[in-house]
């Protein structure tokens, strides 16, 4: 009978209301997330419009504004070409990008090994676990811009500050991920082999790891790709040198659109490689940064 | 026979660990980064934090120019990703396999998605520097493209995983394609899209501090004053109050997610 109800209303009013999920069964539980979840649309609305009335518009005509962007991103994207560097100087800024993006991947995934071990809670006592990941939550929670430019002060700005900045983001980053992945190990092998007597090192490396091979690698991978777009935006914002410094150079100094164009390309197809890449080797993977 | 895959293993395992080296190597001679000065500048780092980098009372007279800077960063994060969330639904539609109307339409909207996307978003700010200069739509605009084409491909995820068996069971009773999709499709992946919305929010109010840094806006622009200035303990607050806010934004998601899934 009620069932009837509900469909019946359902066909008479199709209405657009995204959370408008009423079924039959469970109805308390139903009703708490959806007044969360009509509050948290109606907050996102209401804040979203109310940034309008705040923001500094700096007396920009904004229709002039809008239709000269659209101009500009048609030069970007349909007449690019190379002034002020070769392309073959170009791709070299290319492969030093490149070339951070290993280097902050490789040690920040090795480092990570080693304390996402102890991050996990079936592995490690809950006192290390828990401060691990506050720690973990604190290094995430600064922006990696912050991270390069705090070390840049007793480094120097250049590709030590960079590695180091990035390095210790994807640490944080790849700490959570993998701890999550150990802490889902089937608790009985891990009791198995304690009860034939491994020692912690053995259990480790003869069934934590290799059963959680493909999901470190598919981190490991994620975070590469990200790696890549933050070692590009390292470049332009902390001057970490690369093509994201040309990138930055050809928009902000030479104020060259068809520049900033052509080295939008570059990257635009790395970037879509790895992405096809990731696409095909994904195992079941919630995304966070 | 036994004996074979163990050492067939074993020589995976060199050929693979000696490319990986290799790689390093090369990376390290490509990028000039010098390995010593990279632990030894860590120590470095941290005794120069813990003797400058840390808010004191004159960095604390700061907070009332820090405050409305913060407050411009985190209304330009929730409003680009709440309009971008918008954008994205018709695009995620034609792109899911579930909503599709034809593969034509699916795969354009796929690859305008990737491509906003994997556009760094430091291009998208040199575009709209020309045109906004320095008001805060350069930041929200940049934000908006990259969380465009991010939010895209998370929702045609959702839908994918979400809504295969109702859109089967409205389309056997007849229901039309707008039937489907506001009764069906909408409803059942809206709690999943949410959640990529709060989690966009996020990633937004970082990104946008180094938008800010690029282009001269809100808290990003703080912190470059403060930290080019030589004023440590006042780029220290700035970081301080970040890491506040996001941790805010991050407890307040998580509650949501765990009362809507």
């Amino acid at each position: 009978m009620q069932m009837e109800e509900t469909l019946n209303t359902a066909w008479e009013e199709p209405s657009n209301d995204i959370s408008n999920d009423e079924r039959p069964m469970s109805i308390r539980k139903i009703s708490k997330a959806s007044i969360v979840m009509n509050a948290t649309l109606l907050f996102l609305a209401i804040v979203s419009i109310y940034a309008f009335f705040t923001f500094d518009y700096k007396n920009v005509n904004l229709i002039e504004a809008f239709s000269s962007t659209f101009y500009n991103l048609k030069i970007v994207f349909l007449e690019p070409h190379l002034k002020h560097f070769s392309v073959h100087e170009t791709i070299w800024q290319l492969i030093v990008t490149l070339g951070l993006t290993v280097l902050t991947t490789l040690i920040g995934s090795v480092i990570a090994l080693f304390f996402g071990l102890f991050a996990a809670q079936n592995l490690s006592t809950k006192l290390a676990s828990n401060i691990i990941k506050a720690v973990v939550a604190f290094i995430r929670a600064v922006p990696t811009v912050l991270w390069v430019l705090i070390f840049a002060v007793a480094a120097g700005l250049g590709s030590v500050a960079a590695v180091i900045g990035i390095t210790f983001h994807t640490i944080g980053y790849l700490i959570k991920a993998f701890s999550e992945s150990f802490e889902e190990l089937d608790k009985g092998v891990i009791e198995a082999l304690k009860g034939s007597g491994a020692n912690w090192w053995q259990i480790v490396f003869q069934a934590v790891i290799p059963s959680c091979a493909s999901y470190l690698i598919s981190w490991t991978f994620l975070r590469f790709e990200i790696n890549f777009t933050y070692a590009i935006l390292m470049g332009a914002a902390a001057g970490a040198g690369g093509i994201g410094f040309d990138l930055y150079m050809a928009g902000g100094h030479y104020f060259d659109l068809r520049e900033v164009g052509f080295i939008t390309y570059i990257i635009l197809a790395v970037a879509l490689v790895l992405e096809v890449i990731s696409t095909r080797m994904k195992v079941k993977l919630s995304g966070f940064d | 026979m036994q004996a074979d895959i163990f050492a067939k293993r074993r020589k995976d395992n060199l050929i693979f660990f000696s490319l990986l080296g290799l790689i390093t190597i090369a990376s390290i001679i490509v990028t000039e980064y010098d390995v010593v000065k990279g632990f030894t500048s860590v120590f470095k780092a941290a005794v120069w934090a813990v003797a400058n980098f840390y808010p004191n009372a004159k960095a604390m007279a700061k907070l009332p120019d820090i405050l409305p800077k913060l407050q411009e960063t985190i209304l330009m994060s929730i409003s680009s990703t709440t309009f971008a969330a918008i954008f994205s639904i018709p695009f995620a539609l034609f792109g899911s396999k579930v909503t599709k109307i034809n593969n034509i339409l699916g795969s354009v909207s796929r690859l305008i998605a990737s491509i906003f996307r994997n556009v760094p978003i430091v291009a998208w700010a040199m575009v709209l520097l020309f045109s906004f200069g320095q008001s805060a739509m350069t930041g929200y605009l940049a934000l908006f493209f990259t969380s465009f084409g991010f939010l895209v491909r998370a929702f045609i995820e959702t839908m994918d995983e979400t809504s295969t068996s109702s859109v089967e069971a409205l389309r056997a009773s007849g229901a039309s394609y707008l039937q489907t999709i506001f009764q069906a499709v909408l409803p059942s992946a809206a709690p999943q899209m949410i959640s990529w919305v709060l989690y966009t929010i996020e990633t937004n109010i970082r990104s946008a501090t180094l938008v800010g840094i690029l282009t001269g806006t809100g808290i990003g622009f703080s912190f470059e004053l403060y930290y080019k200035s030589m004023n440590y303990n006042a780029a220290s607050l700035v970081v301080l109050v970040v890491v506040i806010v996001v941790f805010a934004v991050e407890f307040i998601s998580n509650y949501v997610r765990r009362v809507i899934i």
